[in-house]
């Protein structure tokens, strides 16, 4: 067996992990912390809470500025993060931008590249599988612009369907926002397709990863594709940082998203000129903390290794998804074949809110409405689910748990 | 019974549980006989938006007292809704708008008070005595 195969291969070990994770180890209601709502947010590792506190007291300074000791450590530490971030995503690191999160770097392209490429007439596609961060930038761009937002249909297993895409592609279009993988029922959209399909017209393609990052390896230039954003906070780092990878040749040719320090080559009051990306578009002091933690949060999935967090969560998901198929009123919304550790449900004649608030006094974290998803809530005609989204550090036995105090709140509700 | 006595009964009827359970599980059984909204009630107009559930709440005078009738399709929040109709309903609109209730807070369900919560708690009480204020304009 070659390195690269026992690497793959390799069990997770889920009890030794969760001891690095200290707010697994409290108690809610007088019940042991069960913690499914990391499609919401992760938990964090010692190893990230440890680097914040070793930032405030051995970094901190501003970045790119200063002459003297602290303030190049924090800037050599600053950007050191940015080329750990670019190797993960294999980009170029004048291709990350950081930013407070995925939301504002789906506004960041909104408004940029709005404002260099799309007019009056354009239109930006985008599917009814979209989280509000990835259907309101563009409806505001829309707006200003005159321009249309188209939406890819979806089918009832919560799928794209990709026929109706190719029709939508035209030489309108200046744009297509897709998520990687959705928010409220985990389906891996075919993005590598999509990508093709967008190009071979020339139309570049922004892909929102806040909830593939934290599950799965992305290669960006695999992919090709020309925007991606994700979230720190959902990858066990901190909150208040995110990322935006985006391909240089579009990056300079769109112009800043704020005006301030750091964005800036030269400033008169007659002119200003503007700094290359990345650069171009951070204005202000920037999160230096998060930004630096983020580095360490890659490292630390990377030393479990995707390919495993990726399994043990598939594993996690069958289990799920088989014992949940059992309780008789159950059914789970979104059933592509390709999804995340994601299962979104309804219980014929219960509202999902019961079910989060009985859920929570078992000592179970899990989310119920829309989940910012209203559009694709809409079209399943209900008033919202209940989600329960994993994580490696979950384990089988809190699936137990929540499988038993989901039952008692049925029996409870019905 | 006046409004501070019905909230005293509510927080005695709550001493008897000891976990959260069977608080909730009071809350559903209150929340199955709230008193019935008329059904041509539960339009827009009657609605009160909460984040996740939907509650509608109708007010009516009757011999210089409001009368209160809700529905929700949340029963939890249909629950909580019934508590705060049986600490108001059947008062004058003076005593309504007068009245400062804090037994929600004793019961230990201030959780569910907070602006942003799924069941509008908040919202619905203030509601309650937005509708007793306009019927008190009425009713002189």
């Amino acid at each position: 067996m070659d390195i690269v195969a026992k690497i793959v291969t390799k069990e997770l070990d889920v009890e030794t992990i969760r001891k690095d994770f200290p707010i697994l180890q409290t108690t809610v209601h007088g019940k042991a912390l069960v913690y499914f709502d990391n499609a919401a947010t992760s938990q964090k590792p010692l190893v990230i809470i440890n680097a914040i506190e070793k930032y405030y007291k051995e970094t901190n300074s501003n970045v790119h500025r200063g002459i003297h000791y602290l303030s190049n450590k924090a800037t050599n530490e600053f950007e050191a993060s940015r080329k750990t971030i670019a190797a993960h995503l294999n980009a170029s690191h004048e291709e990350i931008i950081f930013t407070r999160g995925t939301t504002e770097a789906i506004n960041l392209v909104a408004f940029s590249f709005g404002e260099a490429f799309v007019k009056s007439g354009d239109e930006i596609i985008i599917s009814h599988l979209e989280h509000h961060s990835n259907i309101v930038p563009w409806q505001m761009l829309c707006e200003r612009k005159g321009a249309a937002l188209k939406v890819i249909p979806i089918t009832k297993e919560g799928e794209l369907k990709m026929e109706e895409f190719k029709k939508l592609l035209s030489d309108k279009t200046k744009l297509v926002a897709v998520n990687h993988v959705s928010n409220t029922l985990g389906t891996v959209n075919p993005v590598e397709e999509i990508i093709e399909l967008a190009h071979s017209k020339n139309i570049p393609v922004l892909l929102d990863g806040a909830q593939a990052v934290p599950h799965m390896k992305v290669d960006v230039k695999k992919l090709d594709v020309d925007f991606y954003s994700f979230s720190g906070h959902k990858l066990f780092g901190p909150t208040g940082i995110g990322v935006l990878y985006g391909k240089s040749k579009w990056l300079n040719q769109m112009p800043p998203y704020q005006g301030g320090g750091e964005m800036i080559k030269e400033v008169t009051f007659e002119k200003t000129t503007y700094n290359d990306a990345p650069l171009r578009f951070e204005a202000g002091t920037p999160n230096i903390e998060a930004s630096i933690v983020l580095a360490k949060a890659i490292d630390y999935v990377n030393r479990i290794g995707l390919d495993v967090i990726a399994k043990h969560e598939h594993d996690l998901l069958l289990y799920t998804t088989e014992r949940l198929e059992k309780i008789e009123g159950l059914k789970i919304i979104g059933t592509a074949p390709h999804k995340t550790a994601v299962v979104s449900f309804v219980v014929e004649g219960i509202h999902p809110s019961d079910i989060g608030i009985l859920l929570d006094k078992q000592g179970i974290a899990v989310r119920t409405g829309h989940h910012c998803t209203q559009p694709l809530i809409d079209f399943y005609k209900i008033p919202g689910t209940v989600r329960a989204s994993f994580a490696f550090y979950n384990t089988f036995e809190e699936i137990d748990i929540f499988v038993k105090a989901l039952n008692k709140a049925i029996s409870m509700l019905k | 019974m006046s409004i501070e006595e019905t909230e005293n009964e509510i927080v005695e009827e709550f001493e008897l549980f000891t976990d959260w359970m069977e608080k909730y599980e009071h809350i559903i059984e209150i929340g199955n006989s709230v008193p019935k909204i008329d059904e041509k009630y539960k339009d827009e107009a009657h609605e009160i938006k909460g984040c996740q559930s939907k509650v509608w709440l109708h007010s009516e005078l009757k011999d210089g007292k409001i009368i209160y009738s809700a529905d929700s399709d949340a029963i939890i929040t249909k629950g909580l809704v019934g508590l705060v109709i049986r600490v108001f309903s059947d008062h004058t609109p003076e005593e309504i708008i007068n009245a400062d209730i804090n037994f929600i807070d004793k019961i230990g369900l201030h959780e569910h008070l907070s602006p942003t919560r799924s069941n509008g708690l908040t919202a619905m009480i203030k509601q309650i005595k937005f509708d007793a204020l306009a019927l008190r304009t009425i009713g002189n």
